[in-house]
């Protein structure tokens, strides 16, 4: 066990020396939780969209699920898409456990229900507004969800960032479908809780400083746009 | 099926016949038994002190709302999607898309089939906003905002144009710019149902007026008769510039 003090030294001189481990432990995390999110985006934003202006028997069930989906503990989407792709899972064949691709998917499918609730309530909103004129000028379903999507822009770049946020923050599910595999599957979360059960506070720590560096730095970039929006009357 | 649809889109669709129309809400019943008949061409000014169910009266006849009893057909057919098509709708407080001031004309252009650059600007052009076209529609004054709605209704070219007090706290400019292209609207043969609350702007658009109280038409007269001799003491009491109630 490293003294608190050095540790934190090292933790530094590794970042500011842009350690070669550290660097591929970033990456990695960067690529996964970004692909993860843009696919929820993909998946989860048109599904807010229709959810906000569907009127259907149900819908309000609809809603608590998606709403109660957003606090899906990771560890139990981590056991789950284990499950699906182990060898003898439903979709083993596909080959994905311990992959990036396995930690992708099970930290979509952790993201993708907060990419909808927020999406929906958002857009909904708009939707309120928008909702006379549409129904005058009779915009077709389809064009009524891409217009609600694009003019609701700026505030579901804040849902992509909660995304974000949970996605890159996460370790349950990532340690169990990736296994933490150096050099192939190791991200930030997973090495932090190994290095720390390890008592190599050095590694960890720096990982924790990069972690909350990038959370503060996605942060201001959003709320900067956000501002940037609301002075153009455009949020 | 085009064919059907085209043949659907040729047939004219005044007269607007409502009858016995009825609609209630929270257990208060806001439009009560309004028959009507609505010719083609002309203005037909719909007024009537606050509360009398001008604004819904628009909305029912437009299809906007459904009626608690009663119909509303035009040429015969209810107000669905394919006759809404055909009509335009300005509201009182103008619904502005987050956009700038052309994507905003060219999304309703879009609705329509696609459109050229040009036509939004040629319709930029005639409320004057042309210069003002990249800048963000919400960011625009009052005036500027409700002149974008009008020329976004206009750009549906529609058969039908229904105006909510569009003018209400407008700057005199503004005002005279959107009766200016009202009556130009209805020249071209569009028919115009104009709500408002203003005795002059009344005076100096109306061919006919709708006179609405409680609820009811009390009074439905060409403008000249209505403005010189109104019968119902509702109407006069409201010309005289007392409190109806």
């Amino acid at each position: 066990m490293q003294d608190f003090g050095e540790a934190f030294g090292l933790a530094w001189s590794l970042v500011l020396d842009a350690d070669a481990d550290l660097v591929e432990i970033i990456g990695l995390s960067l690529q996964v939780s970004l692909t993860a999110v843009v696919v929820s985006c993909a998946l989860g934003l048109p599904l807010g969209a229709v959810l906000s202006i569907a009127r259907f028997p149900g819908r309000s069930a609809v809603l608590v699920v998606v709403n109660a989906l957003m606090g899906l503990p990771p560890v139990v989407v981590g056991l789950l898409v284990y499950l699906m792709l182990s060898n003898a899972g439903p979709l083993g064949w596909l080959q994905f456990l311990y992959t990036p691709t396995a930690m992708i998917i099970a930290q979509t499918v952790l993201v993708t229900p907060i990419v909808v609730a927020l999406s929906r309530e958002f857009i909904q909103q708009l939707h309120a507004e928008y909702a006379e004129q549409f129904r005058s000028l009779c915009v077709s379903r389809a064009s009524m969800v891409a217009a609600l999507l694009w003019d609701a822009r700026y505030s579901l770049l804040t849902v992509a960032l909660a995304g974000f946020g949970r996605a890159v923050a996460e370790v349950g599910a990532v340690i169990i479908v990736g296994g933490n595999i150096n050099h192939l599957t190791r991200v930030m979360t997973t090495a932090i809780a190994l290095e720390t059960s390890k008592g190599d506070l050095a590694l960890a720590l720096g990982l924790g400083f990069v972690l909350l560096t990038i959370a503060l730095v996605v942060n201001a970039g959003v709320m900067a746009l956000r501002m940037a929006a609301a002075r153009y009357a455009y949020a | 099926m085009g064919d059907a649809a085209g043949a659907a889109a040729s047939l004219p669709l005044l007269p607007v016949v409502a009858r016995g129309l009825v609609f209630e809400a929270g257990g208060k019943r806001l439009i009560d038994g309004i028959d009507l008949v609505l010719s083609a061409g002309g203005i037909t000014v719909i007024m009537g002190p606050n509360g009398a169910g001008k604004s819904l009266l628009l909305r029912l006849l437009h299809g906007m709302i459904e009626p608690t009893a009663g119909t509303v057909r035009w040429g015969g057919e209810p107000p669905d999607d394919a006759v809404r098509r055909r009509q335009a709708m300005v509201f009182q407080r103008p619904v502005l898309l987050r956009r700038s001031v052309a994507a905003n004309v060219e999304f309703v252009l879009n609705q329509r089939g696609p459109a050229g650059k040009e036509r939004c600007r040629e319709l930029l052009r005639q409320v004057e906003l042309e210069a003002l076209a990249s800048r963000p529609a919400r960011l625009l004054s009052g005036g500027e905002q409700q002149r974008l709605v009008l020329v976004r209704a206009l750009a549906t070219e529609p058969e039908v144009l229904f105006l909510d007090e569009p003018t209400a706290s407008l700057d005199p400019h503004s005002t005279a710019m959107i009766e200016r292209i009202v009556r130009a609207m209805h020249e071209r043969g569009t028919k115009i149902v104009f709500v408002t609350h203003d005795l002059g702007q009344a005076r100096r658009l109306a061919q006919e007026v709708v006179f609405l109280h409680a609820g009811r038409v009390v009074e439905h007269a060409p403008a000249p008769e209505f403005f010189t001799r109104p019968v119902s003491p509702q109407a006069q009491d409201y010309l005289a510039g007392r409190l109806v109630f």
